[in-house]
C-alpha cells in the first residue's frame, strides 16, 4: 500500500497517498481550483499560474497543479491573497486576450471566459495590450484555425501534439512578450507536418485554435430546393453528440441524432457504419491476399504488416514520417469517402438523382476529415465525393440553432439505402473497434467458424492501453484458405500517433512481426477525436467507449460480412471485393510528404 | 546553431531542417530554439549587424535619439537591412553596459555611451572601410 501524508485545506484534515498534488487532494474534497495550463491528458507545466494557493509558512503562492503535497501543510485555496492574486492573474491574461466574445467560435465554452465570469472581472486595472499586438490569423488550413489574438500561451497544443501525438507541429518560439505559439518558420498549418487531427483544438483553453466550420454552407445547401442533401454520421458521434446538448458523457444517442438530423431539413440520414463495414469487406479481403501472396505465392514483395486506412490524421502523419511504409497502408479509402464515392454513384443512380444535385455531408468526430475530403484524389464519382465534413460540435451547434429540444426528441431510425450498419460498423469509433471488427470476418471468411471469443467480444483489442496486442490461431480453415491452417495471427493496435510513432518503431527494426495493425490517431480512437465535444479527458473518453461497446451489443447483426445492406450492394454494384468497380471507387493512393 | 551564423551569419530554413534531422528533434523546435536567443538569426541578415540594447537602461540614456540616427542614416527601420546588404538593424536584450548606457554592437564590437553624433561616426567607419558609402 502506498504511503500517505496528513494536511488540511481551508482548515479541514486530509489524507492523501504521496506524490498527489494540491490540486488532487483538493479536487478529493470536492473543492475546484480553476486551471487553464492543467490538463489531465498532459504533463504538468504549472505556466498560466491561475490554480495558486496560499501554504502557510511560504512567502509565495504555489500553483496547485505543480506542487506535490507534504506532511503537515496547511493549505488554503480561498484566502483574500489567493482571490486578490487569482482574479489579477485572469485580469493579466486578459490584457493579451482578444476578449472579443461574442464574436469568438468558443463563445459559450471557453475556459477563460468561465473563469473570468466567475471572478466578475468587471474593471480594467491593466493596460489593454491587444491592440499594441500584431496577432495574426492561419485560416489556410480546410481542417484548423490558428488565431493568436486569443491565445493566452499555456502552451497546452504544444504538450498534445509533443506528448500525445508526438507530431511536434508547434512549438514556442520567441520569448518574452513577443513569446508565441507558432510552426515551423512560422508558416500556414496546412505547410507543415500539422496531421490536422484536431487535438490541439480538443486540448485549447480558449478559441485560439478551432476547427473549420462549414455550418452556413451546409445550411446553404439544405435551404437551396434544387438540391438533395445526404447526412452520413460516423460511429463516435452518437456517443459524444449529447454532451453538448446537455446529457452526461456516455449517453447513447442514435435515434434522437437521426430524428434531429431529419428535422434540420437533411433530404436522406445515412449511417458511415455502412461503410464501415463495407470497408471491413474490402479490407478484410486485400488482408488476406497479402497473405496469400506471401505464404502461397512465397512473393516477397508483399508489404506486411498491412495497416488500416481509416484515420486521416494517422494517413497524413505516415506520409510525412514514414513515407518509405505508404505501400503497407489498405489501399481501402475509410469509410467517410467510400460513402462519399458511393452517395454519388450507387445512390444516386439507385434514387434517380443526378448526382450533380447531391450535396454530400458527413458528421465526423475530426477535423482531419475535412482535410481528408479536400484531398484532390477524392473525387472518383467525377465529382467531390463529400461535399462539406462537420464535427460533432458543428452539428451541436446545428441543432441548438434549429431550436430542436434534443432531450424530448424521439429517436427514429436511419434512412434506406446506405443507412443499415452492424456492431461491427459501430465499434469503428473506438481503438480496436476495426481490428474486432475485421478479425470477426477475416476469421469466419476462413474457418466458416465465428471468432473463439464469448459473444464475439475479443476483448485482447479492447481498452486504452496505448499498444495492445493480440494473435488468433486459425485451425481447420475451409478449402479455399487451406494454406492458413496453423497460421498465428499476429495483431496490433496503436491509438495516439505517439504509440503509433512507437509501433512504426519496432516495425522498422524488424522487431515486429505483426500481419496486420490498426492505427487511430487520437487517443482511445475516434470517441476521443479533434472534433468531439470539449472537454475531452481520460474519464469521459471511458465512458464513450462503453456508450460504443453497449451499441456494438445492442444490435442483432454484429458482423459486417452480414449487413444486408452490404451484401446487396456487392450484388447490384460491387460484384465483389476489390473488384474493378471497388477498385475504382473504393481505393486510393497517397502521397509521399516531407518529415520537416 | 550558433556555428552555422558564424559561417552563414544566419540560419537559413535548410541549415535548420538539417540541424534538426541530424540531432533528430523536430524542426518547430530548433525554429523555437533559435527565435529565443537575438543572436541567432532566422533571416538573412548585412554584412554588419547593429544591435542596439532595447532595455531600460538604455531606453533612459537616450537610445531614441541614438536609434533615429541611426535609420534617418541607413534609411532603413528596426529589422530591416539595407538594399547594399551591407548593414541590418536590430534590437537586442541587455548587453550588460547599463553603466555605460546607451550601448550598441555592430557584429561583436561594442560601442558604449552613445549620442547621435558618435553613432553618426561610428557608422561612417564601417562604411569607409568598405567603400560604398554614398549619402
Amino acid at each position: 500500500m502506498s504511503k500517505k501524508v496528513n494536511l488540511t485545506i481551508n482548515g479541514f484534515p486530509v489524507e492523501i497517498e504521496t506524490g498527489k498534488t494540491i490540486l488532487e487532494a483538493a479536487d478529493s474534497q470536492g473543492i475546484t481550483i480553476p486551471t487553464l495550463c492543467y490538463h489531465k491528458d498532459l504533463c504538468v507545466a504549472g505556466n498560466c499560474r491561475v490554480c495558486i494557493v496560499e501554504v502557510t509558512g511560504q512567502k509565495r503562492l504555489s500553483a496547485a497543479c505543480a506542487t506535490p503535497c507534504e506532511e503537515g501543510m496547511e493549505i488554503l485555496t480561498n484566502s483574500l491573497k489567493v482571490r486578490n492574486s487569482r482574479k489579477h492573474i485572469i485580469e493579466l491574461l486578459l490584457t493579451e486576450h482578444n476578449a472579443d466574445c461574442t464574436k469568438c467560435y468558443r463563445n459559450g465554452n471557453c475556459e477563460l471566459q468561465t473563469l473570468a465570469s466567475e471572478y466578475k472581472i468587471m474593471t480594467q486595472d491593466f493596460i489593454e495590450l491587444v491592440p499594441l499586438k500584431k496577432y495574426s490569423i492561419d485560416a489556410y488550413s480546410p481542417s484548423i484555425m490558428k488565431d493568436d489574438s486569443k491565445c493566452i500561451r499555456c502552451q497546452r497544443c504544444v504538450r498534445t501534439c509533443a506528448e500525445l501525438q508526438g507530431v511536434n507541429a508547434l512549438t514556442v518560439a520567441h520569448k518574452g512578450d513577443e513569446m508565441k505559439i507558432t510552426t515551423f518558420l512560422e508558416k500556414h498549418m496546412r505547410d507543415v507536418v500539422c496531421t490536422n487531427c484536431g487535438q490541439c483544438i480538443n486540448h485549447c483553453p480558449t478559441g485560439a485554435l478551432v476547427e473549420k466550420n462549414y455550418i452556413e454552407e451546409v445550411w446553404e445547401a439544405i435551404a437551396n430546393p434544387k438540391k438533395h442533401v445526404v447526412v452520413q454520421t460516423a460511429p463516435a458521434v452518437r456517443v459524444g453528440l449529447g454532451e453538448e446538448l446537455g446529457l452526461p458523457p456516455g449517453t447513447r444517442v442514435t435515434g434522437k441524432m437521426v430524428a434531429a438530423l431529419k428535422r434540420l431539413g437533411f433530404d436522406s440520414v445515412l449511417d458511415t457504419d455502412f461503410t464501415a463495414d463495407l470497408t471491413i469487406m474490402e479490407e478484410g479481403t486485400e488482408l488476406l491476399t497479402r497473405l496469400k501472396k506471401a505464404l502461397v505465392d512465397k512473393d516477397e514483395t508483399v508489404d506486411l504488416p498491412m495497416a488500416t486506412s481509416c484515420s486521416p490524421g494517422w494517413i497524413k502523419y505516415i506520409e510525412h514520417m514514414y513515407p518509405e511504409y505508404l505501400g503497407n497502408l489498405s489501399t481501402c479509402k475509410s469509410p467517410q469517402q467510400m460513402f462519399g464515392a458511393l452517395a454519388k454513384t450507387y445512390y444516386a443512380k439507385a434514387r434517380n438523382i443526378e448526382p450533380d444535385n447531391i450535396v454530400s455531408v458527413s458528421i465526423m468526430p475530426c477535423t482531419a476529415k475535412k482535410f481528408e475530403a479536400w484531398r484532390p484524389e477524392m473525387h472518383d464519382s467525377g465529382y467531390r465525393d463529400v461535399d462539406y465534413v462537420l464535427t460533432t460540435r458543428e452539428l451541436a451547434i446545428l441543432i441548438k440553432q434549429a431550436g430542436l429540444d434534443f432531450e424530448k426528441i424521439e429517436p427514429v431510425k436511419y434512412d434506406r439505402l446506405m443507412g443499415d450498419s452492424t456492431g461491427a460498423g459501430v465499434i469503428f469509433g473506438a481503438t480496436g473497434g476495426v481490428m474486432e471488427a475485421a478479425l470477426r470476418t477475416v476469421y469466419e471468411i476462413v474457418t466458416g467458424r465465428e471468432v473463439p471469443f464469448d459473444n464475439l467480444d475479443i476483448t485482447p483489442v479492447r481498452g486504452m492501453e496505448g499498444v495492445r496486442e493480440a494473435s488468433i490461431k486459425i485451425e481447420n480453415p475451409v478449402e479455399d484458405w487451406a494454406f492458413l491452417d496453423g497460421v498465428e495471427l499476429k495483431c496490433a493496435v496503436a491509438h495516439g500517433l505517439v504509440n503509433a510513432k512507437t509501433v512504426m518503431e519496432s516495425v522498422k527494426s524488424g522487431k515486429a512481426d505483426y500481419h496486420f495493425i490498426e492505427f487511430m490517431a487520437c487517443p482511445g480512437g475516434c470517441l476521443g477525436g479533434g472534433g468531439q465535444p470539449i472537454p475531452t479527458n481520460p474519464e469521459i473518453r471511458k465512458k464513450r467507449a462503453e456508450a460504443i461497446y453497449a451499441e456494438d451489443s445492442s444490435l442483432t447483426i454484429r458482423k459486417s460480412h452480414e449487413n444486408p445492406e452490404v451484401l446487396k450492394l456487392y450484388k447490384d454494384f460491387l460484384k465483389e471485393p476489390l473488384g474493378e468497380v471497388s477498385h475504382h471507387l473504393l481505393h486510393t493512393k497517397y502521397t509521399k510528404r516531407q518529415r520537416y | 546553431m550558433q556555428g552555422v551564423v558564424e559561417r552563414e551569419s544566419f540560419l537559413s530554413e535548410h541549415s535548420m531542417v538539417e540541424i534538426a534531422r541530424e540531432i533528430e528533434i523536430p524542426a518547430a523546435d530548433v525554429y523555437g530554439t533559435a527565435t529565443f536567443y537575438s543572436f541567432l538569426e532566422t533571416k538573412p541578415t548585412g554584412k554588419f549587424i547593429i544591435r542596439v540594447c532595447k532595455t531600460i537602461t538604455c531606453a533612459m540614456k537616450g537610445k531614441t535619439q541614438v536609434l533615429f540616427a541611426i535609420q534617418d542614416m541607413l534609411k532603413i527601420k528596426m529589422g530591416d537591412t539595407t538594399p547594399d546588404k551591407r548593414f541590418t538593424l536590430l534590437e537586442t536584450n541587455c548587453l550588460g553596459w547599463c553603466h555605460k548606457a546607451p550601448a550598441m554592437l555592430v557584429n561583436d564590437d561594442v560601442y558604449t555611451e552613445l549620442t547621435p553624433e558618435k553613432v553618426r561616426d561610428i557608422l561612417t567607419k564601417y562604411m569607409d572601410k568598405n567603400g560604398n558609402f554614398h549619402n
